[in-house]
């Protein structure tokens, strides 16, 4: 077999069928440009859901789980009786975190740990005339929040240094915000779940983007929270912990759990909801890259089988004058390489001019996202999956006609 | 890959001989067509052909002179009987040893003159040369000159091969036939499709190659003055040699 020879019969080949050979390659570029658009598209609006969600979730959280579900007393004396209890209640548990700012502390000291923020957390209602707004008020250190949220980019109006000057200051959630009607400097009341009033004032607003966060969230400074749920200096109820790597949360949650005994909450199962919505987004990118790969493909099997038929008076010359049937093969199927690198090739560059053009075009998903423009993630690993595939089509599409060629029997030709 | 085997062989058992040597004899081929009913085409044929002769096989259509000429040039293996061309058994060989047989030691020349369209004439000349790779591709570019020059078509060399007339285009093939200096070069009605004038200018270079360069020709024609003016006439009826 020689390559160089069929090289040059392939190049011949290619180059005097110009407009074939073109929209034998304009299939494979269709297929590659609109894999990498869709990749690219649902990789990035995963990447940012995921981000906006992880982004304002703690890798692991760390509360005190009430439950009614503990043995009556009668059934821990008697457990071999039948036993029948009416309406148990919860015992009456404190909801706080023994030696939580302790705890937290210790954890800030661990190598892989970004940030720690414990916090003191209540439901709260916000009056404003006769309609209460439910809401949710975290008393927290608003400097090591920022470090966990950067919560000062995300800051709509206001600013967090206010908080730390204003005793009663809070920053609201800009849709809880803009339901309430109110904005930086006013004043409103908030009443806890045991009854107590507090007159506090909007020093600022934020927004995450995500809706459960912006329209029930507010921050205030840990002294007032423990004050207006009377609860003493070291009371908090949850500790938030962000590492330096998300995955390492996955592990380190269960090591802090068996450590300190209470409930550890990581951000994949608080997001569970999410991450089941990435597998379905990432299912549907394959099937629908295969469905346009072996589209392509079939275009590709269909030009060179027509390029087959075509030239069977050629194939029966060549191999009378002593070219095998690999010869045969070989033009065939560098004629299909060809048209697949630089059908792929030319997806890719379209692929990226459209996922580029898409990435700039300006989308307003309202406060349910916080975004300006479509989400693309550009991935090189992408594009270089797209060559691949491209490719790898086009050698087994262009494979089968190429046998078919190398089986002609240049007898029945020839003799016409 | 399988190039170098046969030729090796084909050294060390015949060895160039003079006018007169047999460099092809086929004995008792016997060939079968299937379709659509069992018939027998040839019915034991055997004869030899010697070098630097030029037979003419001839005889009415559908006497089985083609068939056998394909059977003669290796491409059609489906036959019984046995084929031996310069020394060597190519019966029951592979398709690829033959391909291999027939790039170096065969050169063929068809009716509907079949050069490759897109390829200018040069190229269509130089190919099997290419593909035996004897040469470099300057010698081969050389040698492919002085075989245009032998059928006087030195002057197109450049052309595309589609752009030719009938006749030129057959004389592109023939010179593509002798590329690669073939013991035996094979006709299935050469001038068949060609007019008086290039009919005769086929017919003596033909009979140069023959004549001069010692290399054997195998042609099955309809045209009596083309046979009348071979060597050896071999007249076929029915599937056997008559004459």
């Amino acid at each position: 077999m020689n390559l160089k020879i069929s090289l040059q019969i392939a190049q011949t080949h290619l180059l005097s069928k110009k407009r074939q050979t073109l929209i034998a390659m304009l299939g494979v570029t269709f297929g590659i440009a609109m894999f990498i658009v869709m990749i690219s598209v649902i990789k990035g609006v995963n990447k940012f859901l995921e981000d906006s969600a992880l982004d304002s979730s703690p890798h692991i959280r760390i509360y005190k789980e009430i439950t009614s579900n503990h043995p009556s007393i009668i059934e821990e004396a008697n457990p071999s009786g039948f036993n029948v209890t009416y309406h148990q209640l919860p015992k009456n548990e404190l909801i706080n975190i023994k030696n939580g700012l302790q705890i937290a502390a210790n954890i800030e000291k661990e190598p892989s740990v970004l940030g720690v923020s414990p916090q003191i957390s209540s439901q709260v209602f916000f009056n404003k005339g006769p309609v209460p707004f439910s809401g949710q008020i975290a008393g927290v250190d608003v400097m090591k929040e920022d470090k966990l949220y950067d919560l000062k980019k995300r800051i709509k109006s206001g600013n967090i240094e206010s908080l730390l000057s204003t005793p009663n200051g809070i920053l609201m959630g800009k849709v809880l915000a803009r339901n309430l009607n109110v904005k930086v400097g006013d004043k409103i009341t908030v009443t806890t779940p045991t009854g107590n009033l507090k007159l506090v004032k909007i020093v600022g607003t934020f927004g995450f983007g995500i809706q459960t966060v912006d329209g029930v969230k507010c921050y205030a400074n840990m002294s007032m929270v423990q004050e207006i749920l009377q609860k003493d200096k070291s009371f908090v109820t949850d500790i938030h912990i962000k590492m330096k790597d998300s995955q390492a949360a996955l592990t380190y949650a269960k090591v802090l759990h068996n450590q300190y005994g209470y409930k550890t909450q990581d951000w994949a199962e608080a997001n569970s909801a999410f991450l089941a919505g990435d597998k379905i987004r990432n299912g549907m990118v394959i099937m629908v890259s295969i469905t346009l790969l072996v589209v392509a493909g079939f275009g590709i099997y269909n030009i060179m089988n027509m390029n087959v038929i075509n030239k069977m008076k050629d194939i029966a010359i060549l191999k009378a004058t002593g070219f095998a049937g690999n010869d045969i093969v070989s033009i065939f199927l560098i004629q299909s390489i060809i048209i697949g690198i630089l059908g792929a090739l030319l997806g890719i560059i379209i692929g990226f001019v459209l996922s580029y053009l898409l990435s700039s075009m300006p989308f307003d998903a309202g406060d349910f996202l916080d975004i300006k423009t479509f989400p693309i993630l550009f991935e090189p690993k992408y594009y270089g999956l797209g060559m691949i595939f491209g490719i790898t089509t086009t050698i087994l599409a262009g494979y089968m006609p190429a046998r078919k060629a190398s089986k002609i029997d240049p007898v029945a030709i020839l003799r016409g | 890959m399988q190039i170098n085997k046969p030729k090796n062989i084909t050294e060390s058992i015949a060895p160039p001989s003079g006018a007169g040597g047999a460099v092809l004899s086929a004995s008792n081929i016997n060939k079968y067509f299937y379709e659509p009913d069992k018939f027998q085409v040839l019915k034991n044929i055997s004869f030899e052909a010697n070098r630097g002769e030029f037979l003419a096989l001839v005889g009415k259509s559908g006497c089985g002179k083609s068939t056998l000429l394909y059977i003669l040039s290796t491409m059609d293996t489906d036959y019984e009987g046995s084929l031996v061309m310069q020394g060597e058994r190519l019966t029951g060989r592979t398709q690829d040893q033959l391909a291999a047989f027939r790039n170096e030691h065969l050169g063929f020349v068809f009716q509907f003159h079949f050069l490759l369209p897109e390829f200018t004439v040069l190229q269509n000349v130089m190919l099997p040369a290419l593909k035996l790779g004897k040469y470099s591709n300057k010698e081969i570019e050389e040698r492919a000159y002085q075989k245009l020059k032998l059928v006087d078509m030195q002057d197109h060399a450049l052309k595309q091969s589609a752009k030719l007339s009938g006749g030129q285009q057959q004389r592109v093939a023939i010179a593509r036939a002798l590329i690669n200096d073939p013991t035996i070069i094979m006709g299935d009605e050469p001038t068949g499709n060609l007019d008086k004038k290039n009919s005769e200018v086929v017919f003596e270079i033909f009979k140069q190659i023959a004549h001069e360069n010692n290399q054997t020709i195998i042609a099955v024609t309809h045209d009596p003055d083309f046979a009348k003016g071979s060597d050896r006439i071999i007249e076929m009826s029915d599937g056997q040699i008559i004459n």
